[in-house]
């Protein structure tokens, strides 16, 4: 368990050394994506189109933020992480446009850690509730895009400075705290029925 | 007969929305700080920590715990005594726009769930149930469900000869099933009897008694401790990385039933259990 500090854009190498339980800060630029950001993405590709911020190397945040708006774009005022595994069918589009890392909650399934493994990506866990002191870590709003699927499901592109704490959840050898903590908790509930 | 003007009721719903977003009730915190002394897991303690400083800050600096400020909903029980100016339903979803749009709290409601899902901008429609009681007052109890712990929630109709034990292990394996998804340490909120429907509500509203307060009647107290002893054996731990404090309290309701059933639902709620009351 270590305590590492990345910039982005990230280097595969630097990704793939990251191991289950490493604290991770992130400064440069994350991007928010949830449910219909995620579609929408993929309709954008698959009719051969370019998205409007280049994700490669870059990070992926599960989560809706609270802003305000100003006369001149935006202020973030709080952050967290939305529950990850309903961008499950994702991961491997994610991974193939050259995202590095994914921030979320309560982590993902076997097809996110093939995907891991396959790109050279890690999961981490972010605090969840802590909206309030995320969002001190965030110095500005760069960029919105797709404002018409509402504040939450717009693609938020957010300067950061070292963001976190975040957690390694999964990373790229397959390893995942959620797998090992669910088969423990499998394991207690066979023996109660 | 008391008047009651619908502005007033408009205004006090304003109020509590922004209280609740802002600021932790003192028996959460409480518990989350005896959580702190008895996780065993480093990471744990330092995500219970995290969540403590900020709870402090939200409430300092007059901003949302959670940037999932829920759909808006109220348990309300009206006075028969009292008559209403003016339209309550309208009065009490402006009371909800004005929190949410002027005290910067996302708008999370979509129009129709399958098709157009277009955010209605104002968090809107409020999800109202009422009560008729004795009496000239409304009382007011309102609480922003974040849908991190509310699609975690769960129901089944189970046989009166699961007993008291197959009812804690369906609470258990609930709190399993959701893992680290609805942001743990969770409030687990429950109801057995009634019907599906009033077992689903009771359970909502089971979620927002005191944490530390056992249901009076010991039987129920007793399956309290012994689902709670259970559910942090599990290992989820705070944020669901490992860790034995999963859930801080277990609340069990009970409603009359009928002789053929027994429906169990369980309602789960995440750290951040906010919610807030007042009288008129």
């Amino acid at each position: 368990m270590k305590e590492v500090k990345l910039s982005t854009p990230l280097k595969e190498v630097d990704i793939r050394k990251l191991r289950i339980g490493d604290v991770v800060y992130i400064s440069g630029i994350i991007v928010t994506s949830r449910d219909m950001g995620h579609l929408k993405m993929r309709e954008v590709i698959e009719r051969g189109e370019k998205l409007p911020v280049d994700l490669s190397g870059e990070v992926i945040f599960h989560a809706g933020p609270v802003v305000k708006k100003k006369d001149s774009g935006y202020e973030l005022r709080v952050i967290g992480p939305t529950t990850s595994i309903r961008m499950e069918p994702h991961s491997d589009f994610i991974g193939n446009l050259g995202v590095k890392v994914i921030i979320g909650k309560g982590g993902m399934d076997e097809g996110t850690s093939n995907a891991l493994q396959k790109y050279g990506m890690v999961y981490l866990q972010a605090p969840p509730g802590c909206a309030v002191v995320l969002g001190e870590k965030v110095e500005k709003v760069e960029n919105v895009y797709w404002i018409e699927l509402g504040v939450p499901e717009a693609l938020w592109v957010l300067k950061v400075n070292e963001f976190g704490p975040l957690v390694v959840g999964m990373d790229s050898t397959g390893d995942s705290v959620y797998r090992s903590i669910k088969e423990n908790g499998e394991k207690l509930i066979e023996k109660m029925f | 007969m008391r008047e009651i003007n619908a502005k007033q009721i408009k205004d006090k719903v304003k109020e509590l929305f922004l209280q609740a977003n802002y600021c932790i009730g003192e028996d959460v915190l409480n518990s989350i700080k005896e959580a702190s002394l008895k996780e065993s897991s480093e990471t744990g303690k330092n995500v219970l920590s995290m969540i403590l400083q900020n709870y402090k800050v939200a409430a300092e600096e007059k901003i949302a715990i959670c940037q999932d400020t829920g759909l808006s909903i109220l348990f309300i029980k009206l006075g028969q005594e009292v008559h209403i100016n003016d339209n309550w339903e309208e009065a009490i979803n402006e009371g909800v726009k004005e929190a949410y749009v002027e005290g910067y709290l996302r708008k999370s409601a979509v129009t129709d769930p399958v098709f157009d899902r277009k955010n209605t901008k104002t968090n809107c429609p409020a999800i109202i149930y009422t009560d008729i009681v004795p009496g000239d007052k409304i009382e007011l109890l309102v609480t922003p469900k974040g849908f991190g712990s509310e699609n975690m929630s769960r129901m089944a109709m189970m046989v009166p000869a699961d007993g008291p034990e197959g009812i804690v292990n369906f609470i258990v394996e609930t709190v399993k099933i959701a893992g680290p998804n609805p942001c743990p340490p969770t409030i687990v909120g429950v109801c057995v009897g009634g019907t599906t429907d009033q077992a689903c509500v009771t359970a909502k509203k089971a979620t927002l008694r005191k944490v530390g307060e056992h249901n009076p009647d010991p039987r129920y107290a007793d399956m309290e401790r012994q689902a709670l002893e259970k559910i942090n054996n599990l290992g989820i731990g705070p944020a669901g990385l490992g860790g034995n404090v999963t859930s801080l309290w277990v609340n069990i309701e009970y409603k009359p039933t009928h002789i053929a059933g027994m429906p169990v639902a369980v309602n789960i709620c995440c750290h951040a259990a906010r919610h807030a009351s007042a009288i008129i």
